[in-house]
């Protein structure tokens, strides 16, 4: 019988590593082959090189790096607004029935695969931004509001909770000094809530930089650095599912490479959600 | 069941003596200490059921039990008395390790159970827990039917005869007082007893895994007097076949209940006697200020 | 006092904001649903779903999309679902806060920022090469398998810490072992929770495509073993659209994933709701 527990016990942690596993395991197989193309380039020329021409075997990323954060800060610009107002309201203003049924349909949101998106966006933003503000359609516009409003959920959800997550004195302490709603909300629930709301936007960021499917379908994936919002872009995350299909060699490993500074960027910004989480708990 | 040497009412004073001393004056105490931890056996006097020596305990740094040091005879009913904080849950707790559970907990001194250390290496803590049943505060009922509540420690020793569950049920059941009220819906889930029955239904689950010693953390404490006084009577019945630990805040109860009170304070033992020279003529006054109100 | 009325409009002006923005979000899914809907559900026959697809898809149907992300996805649950919940239990019922869960909890926390994409390029150099599994339903199911896990390890352990400790402590105190606790008086009442989790997952693992286009492959036969490839539907539906193959078939496809997807997340909210209420009782 102890023995048993023992051995269960055992079989228990061994399957509980391995996340931490895998984490190794995609760490070290990403590294391994997207390093030394890095090398061979060398990481400056990858990193700031304005020209990607693998049929050349010139690698530069940096269209791509630029690219990724032109379009990662146009979803902040759509999606924050947007989701912050909706948690806002839901968390606040609206009668908690409303809040409760709705919560759940913004989060319903993020359910929906990332390549109907992508194709709502192809079917729907990208001729309408070529019909109303001209260019090609395809464009960091059109990404920005595709992921904006993937995000949405994100940031709504999170920042619903930490809304809630406020103690309910510090309203009624507020509303009773003749407050209005808005004032409260101003003054005292949004500075009480910012390290959620924060952790909710980086979140947000770190989904909005990884999204894939969605951006290669409206963003035009030219790799050019983007000069206008109506200018097509490829992000890091496209420049790899564009690619890979055919790719070999050289080439193949400066995909992987990509992936490489992506995963880099990703853990970054990991770290600094953790930073402000952490923050929060020892407020 | 051990032949009884010495009678219940003398051994109480005696101990009670030499726990407010602090000394073991005792060859039996002796022996407790002298016998290093994990030694097996030793030769404790039959009635003797459990030794409690120098018995400390702590939460992270808080010590909740500052050296107790306390026998329990067997077929003994020891009421253990004490406002809240005072420590009488966690020297329960201790006894049957359920304290190992919670994270960063400490204990040093020793608790022998016929015997035996059981913070000792090599102690089968979950037989331990089998052979000390403890029935807590709140009647809890697991999320299964009445008769699956009861059968849930038996099969988890490894009885799969219904048969055999069938009889441990009924027979637990009764002797719980609860049989009665419960023989014609086994099936039911067990939510759908009353207080009173489900905290009868807690005992009765203690008793399918034939205990030795049976503990009750404040068991009557959210029942109403009916069902209180039930459950009291029951002790009674327990008391013929196991060792019995009580422990309450209400000095009205221990009263009520009889054989000996220990009055515990701030994770002391502050005195032991039997309940009727406890009430009576304590010889500790804040033992008297708990008993006449002042306090707790 | 005009301050006071000043306050009072802006306090109505921003109400109004704010309720724009919630409706403009809601406005924005019932918008998708319906558009995808409208375009699409009158492609889905019978016929639609139990046929294969000709000349690349540009007529016929999906059968083998739909056998595939079946394949795919199932297996991803079944290798995950265990992993997931049995690192849950480890993390809830035998381990305090220590080294051992601090780096588990890094695992897991940082397998879900990792985007899909990695999941996908990973699972290709390790599964299909490394490994030599090939393009296969169990390489794209152990690349979604890793990228479910920590959704499945978080429900898990928020449904186990919401069993009362009443019920470990009557387990224990009767002499259970840890693990007869944890399957006798824990994880029943867990169930729910777990499932509901699973069942998020199973929403998450249909819709994916990144992860599974480099490692499951892109093949329309109907598969044979668990080493053939095959393509789900999200990847069937990306290629039909972004080659421009056949928009009427990708309406169709779309509609089938959206209908599928709503189902298992409305399913999904709908037990969690359940239980919760009967639980209270």
């Amino acid at each position: 019988m102890r023995f048993k527990e023992k051995v269960i016990e055992k079989l228990l942690l061994v399957t509980a590593l391995s996340a931490i596993g895998v984490l190794a395991l995609i760490i070290i197989f990403i590294f391994k082959e997207g390093s030394p193309i890095m090398v061979k380039v060398g990481i400056p020329h990858f990193i700031l090189g304005e020209k990607w021409s693998p049929s050349k075997g010139i690698f530069g990323i940096l269209p791509m790096i630029v690219g990724s954060i032109w379009v990662t800060v146009g979803a902040l610009v759509v999606g924050l607004p947007l989701g912050l107002g909706c948690a806002i309201f839901l968390a606040e203003m609206a009668p908690a029935r409303a809040g409760m049924v709705l919560k759940p349909a913004v989060e319903l949101l993020a359910g929906i695969p990332s390549v109907v998106y992508g194709f709502i966006g192809l079917v729907v933003l990208v001729p309408f931004i070529r019909n109303v503000l001209g260019g090609p359609g395809f464009s960091v516009l059109a990404s920005a509001i595709v992921l904006g409003i993937m995000i949405l959920p994100t940031i709504t959800s999170i920042s619903f909770d930490a809304l809630k997550a406020v103690p309910k004195a510090y309203r009624d302490g507020m509303l009773a000094l003749g407050a209005t709603r808005w004032q409260t909300i101003r003054m005292v629930l949004l500075p009480a809530a910012k390290p959620g709301i924060v952790a909710a936007v980086i979140l947000g960021m770190g989904r909005a930089i990884g999204e894939t499917m969605a951006v290669i379908m409206v963003a035009g994936n030219a790799t050019i650095i983007p000069t206008s919002i109506l200018a097509p872009v490829r992000t890091l995350t496209s420049n790899i599912a564009l690619e890979m299909g055919y790719a070999a060699g050289d080439h193949r490993q400066a995909l992987f490479a990509t992936g490489v500074i992506l995963f880099v960027i990703i853990a970054i910004l990991n770290l600094l959600a953790r930073w402000v989480a952490a923050g929060r708990v020892s407020e | 069941m051990g032949n009884k040497v010495i009678s219940p009412g003398e051994a109480g004073v005696a101990q009670a003596g030499q726990a407010q001393d602090g000394q073991p004056g005792f060859s039996r105490g002796m022996v407790g200490i002298s016998n290093a931890r994990g030694a097996g056996t030793n030769q404790a006097p039959p009635d003797i059921k459990v030794s409690i020596r120098e018995l400390r305990f702590y939460y992270g740094k808080l010590e909740a039990l500052k050296g107790i040091t306390m026998d329990i005879r067997k077929n003994e009913l020891l009421t253990i008395m004490g406002p809240s904080g005072s420590g009488k849950t966690t020297l329960l707790r201790s006894l049957n390790r359920l304290g190992d559970l919670i994270a960063g907990t400490s204990v040093s001194g020793q608790v022998l159970v016929d015997g035996k250390d059981i913070y000792g290496p090599g102690v089968d803590v979950a037989e331990l827990r089998r052979r000390i049943g403890m029935v807590f505060a709140l009647p809890v009922v697991l999320p299964m039917s009445i008769y699956d509540n009861v059968a849930y420690g038996p099969r988890k020793r490894g009885i799969k005869r219904r048969a055999l569950l069938d009889e441990i049920v009924e027979q637990a059941l009764r002797a719980a007082i609860l049989w009665d009220e419960v023989k014609d819906r086994l099936r039911d889930h067990a939510g759908r007893l009353s207080g009173g029955q489900q905290q009868r239904l807690s005992i009765a689950r203690v008793l399918a895994v034939q205990p030795e010693i049976i503990m009750l953390d404040e068991p009557t404490s959210g029942l109403d007097p009916i069902s209180t006084l039930r459950i009291e009577e029951l002790l009674h019945e327990l008391v013929e076949r196991y060792t019995v630990i009580l422990v309450t805040h209400n000095p009205l109860q221990a009263a009520r209940v009889g054989g000996d009170v220990a009055f515990f304070l701030l994770g002391e033992l502050v005195e032991r006697a039997p309940a009727g020279v406890i009430f009576t003529s304590p010889r500790d006054k804040r033992t008297e200020d708990y008993i006449t109100g002042k306090f707790g | 006092m005009t301050r006071k009325r000043d306050e009072r409009a802006r306090d109505r002006a921003m109400t109004g904001v704010f309720m724009a923005a919630t409706v403009l979000t809601i406005g924005l899914l019932v918008y998708i649903v319906v558009y995808i809907l409208q375009k699409g559900l009158h492609v889905v026959t019978p016929a639609f779903l139990l046929e294969s697809p000709t000349e690349m898809g540009r007529a016929g149907g999906i059968y083998p999309a739909i056998i595939g992300t079946i394949a795919v996805t199932g297996l991803a649950i079944l290798i995950a679902a265990p992993v997931g919940v049995a690192t849950a239990v480890f993390l809830t019922e035998y381990t305090h806060e220590s080294a051992v869960s601090r780096l588990i909890r890094f695992g897991t926390e940082n397998l879900a920022g990792i985007p899909s994409i990695i999941f996908g390029l990973f699972g290709f150099l390790f599964f299909v090469i490394y490994l030599d599994l090939g393009w296969s339903i169990i390489s794209g199911a152990l690349t979604l398998a890793a990228m479910i896990l920590p959704t499945i390890v978080r429900t898990s352990e928020e449904a186990i810490r919401a069993v009362p400790t009443a019920y470990r402590e009557i387990s224990y105190a009767l002499g259970s072992t840890r693990w007869q606790t944890v399957t006798g008086a824990v994880l029943p009442s867990a169930v729910p929770g777990i499932v509901t989790g699973i069942i998020l997952a199973v929403g998450r693992g249909i819709g994916e495509t990144a992860a599974v286009i480099f490692t499951a492959g892109a093949s329309l036969g109907i598969p044979a073993s668990i080493f053939d490839p095959v393509r789900t539907l999200p990847v069937h539906f990306y290629i039909l659209a972004r080659e421009g193959i056949s928009m009427e078939n990708a309406y169709g496809t779309a509609a089938v994933l959206i209908v599928v997807i709503l189902l298992i997340n409305i399913g999904a909210y709908w037990a969690m709701n359940r239980f919760a209420a009967k639980s209270n009782v």
